[in-house]
């Protein structure tokens, strides 16, 4: 068993989410598929510990109360649709810039591109490298708010084998993702948002 | 002492004719200022004269109790005054709660190791000495609290993203919140440093010119005006830091989340 939420609902009085229960185990791929605006991005946050929610969240039997947040959040790592940037160059965002160039290389980025400032750097580029910098701290768990939205074909195939890799080697992944076909490569389970409620859809075949 | 020029009522009626130039200019061309010159001028001499006997009375008395009510007004005024200057401020009672009781400390600390060292009057609680002193240190420690306060609040809110960037990679509040803490730590030491780096160059101190102008020797009323200098930039860290870390735990909590809902905008 990986991670195991049960009644999680934002705590925020003008908030309308949960409560939730979601088990995902390692290996399996879990997709939201909801409208904007319907909460998955609070849903995240809630499950990082980022917002204040009320429920539980195990990780193998652990509840996150029973660590440290920030022990938490480099198990269960989330990278946010528009990732933040706090130094000048990409590389100063990584703990170990030469090991993350490897990884960035799959992802079809040049090594160069550490190198550069934050601030040049694309839309598509930023948001690889914000998921290798999360890929970085070898999480239990990976949520991820729509990885390739603003990537093209081949950089979108490079993330979901780089992805594929990591589900084979026992992560447990979370994404935010609208396409049909992607949801499929990845095999994943999806569920939407209903009053912030949870709700499966059938394996691929639900999306209308 | 060389010697005191005691100044006449006719000597600052005098001064005051300036202003009445001033304001003869204003009504000339039509600038306007003539309402707010007289107003202010008015203001500040009804203020000066109460405090003037105010002090009198205090000097007279030498109670404690008495010198502490003066020190408790001060210093609540301090707070308000911050609470004032700030555009976004913490929700609830820290709201002005958190720069009154960071000046507060930091004042009365410093107040109370300038009359435990250098200047030891008897009794030690002499409003002669404790007044001007604490006075002075709340004067300039509110200025580098609002400043360093203003500072960080707007820097935590600028810098969200990034700041939710560190902590979800796993970063502790205070690490993710150090390159604000540090930012609003310099905002708040810079008009100390410039003022220390500009003394005597660009400006002479009003306490040491006053000194001057009272008939102290010079060499005297630089001592002074050094020990008030180290004393100002010892408090106004102190304050500072108090602040500027407390504002910083306020908008965490024990869960490293940052708590922007606990600012209110004005």
């Amino acid at each position: 068993m990986a991670l195991e939420i049960k009644q999680l609902q934002s705590a925020a009085q003008d908030v309308r989410l949960g409560p939730i229960d979601l088990t995902i185990e390692a290996g399996q791929c879990v997709c939201l598929s909801a409208p904007s605006g319907s909460g998955k991005t609070l849903l995240l946050r809630a499950i990082v510990d980022l917002d204040v929610a009320h429920g539980t969240c195990t990780l193998d039997g652990v509840a996150r109360t029973a660590m440290p947040a920030s022990r938490w959040r480099r198990k269960v790592v989330y990278v946010p649709a528009e990732p933040g940037w706090w130094a000048q160059t990409a590389a100063e965002h990584f703990i170990a810039p030469d090991v993350s160039r490897s990884t960035a290389r799959n992802l079809g980025l040049e090594s160069e591109v550490l190198e550069r400032s934050v601030d040049i750097l694309s839309t598509g580029e930023r948001l690889r490298l914000a998921l290798v910098r999360a890929l970085e701290l070898d999480p239990a768990v990976l949520l991820l708010d729509e990885p390739t939205g603003p990537l093209d074909e081949d950089a979108t195939r490079l993330v979901e084998a780089e992805l594929q890799r990591r589900l084979a080697g026992g992560l447990a992944l979370i994404l935010v993702s609208h396409d049909k076909s992607q949801i499929e490569r990845l095999g994943a389970r999806v569920y939407t948002l209903r009053d912030g409620c949870l709700v499966g859809l059938e394996q691929c075949g639900g999306l209308s | 002492m060389i010697g005191y020029v005691v100044l006449d009522y006719s000597d600052i009626a005098l001064a005051a004719l300036l202003l009445v130039v001033n304001g003869a200019l204003s009504i000339r061309l039509k600038l306007g200022l003539e309402r707010q010159l007289l107003i202010a001028s008015v203001r500040m001499v009804v203020q000066l004269f109460m405090v003037g006997l105010v002090l009198k009375a205090l000097f007279a008395i030498v109670s404690p109790w008495l010198t502490g009510l003066v020190v408790l007004v001060m210093v609540s005024f301090a707070g308000y005054e911050v609470y004032a200057r700030q555009d976004r401020h913490l929700s609830g009672i820290w709201s002005w709660g958190l720069g009154a009781v960071s000046i507060a400390l930091a004042a009365v600390f410093v107040t109370a190791v300038a009359l435990g060292s250098a200047i030891q009057p008897d009794p030690w609680y002499h409003p002669q000495y404790a007044i001007p002193l604490l006075g002075m240190l709340l004067g300039n420690t509110l200025t580098g609290v609002a400043l360093g306060l203003e500072r960080l609040f707007s820097a935590v809110v600028r810098e969200r993203v990034a700041i939710e960037a560190r902590l979800l990679l796993g970063a502790t509040s205070r690490e993710a919140l150090h390159n604000c803490i540090v930012e609003a730590m310099r905002a708040g030491m810079i008009p100390i440093i410039n003022a220390m780096a500009a003394t005597g160059l660009v400006a002479l101190p009003g306490m040491m010119t006053g000194q001057i102008l009272a008939g102290v020797e010079p060499i005297e009323a630089v001592k002074y005006q050094l020990l008030v200098m180290f004393l100002i930039a010892g408090g106004t860290a102190m304050g500072l830091g108090f602040a500027v870390l407390g504002g910083a735990h306020l908008l965490s909590d024990g869960r490293h989340r940052l708590r922007l809902d606990r600012l209110r905008s004005r």
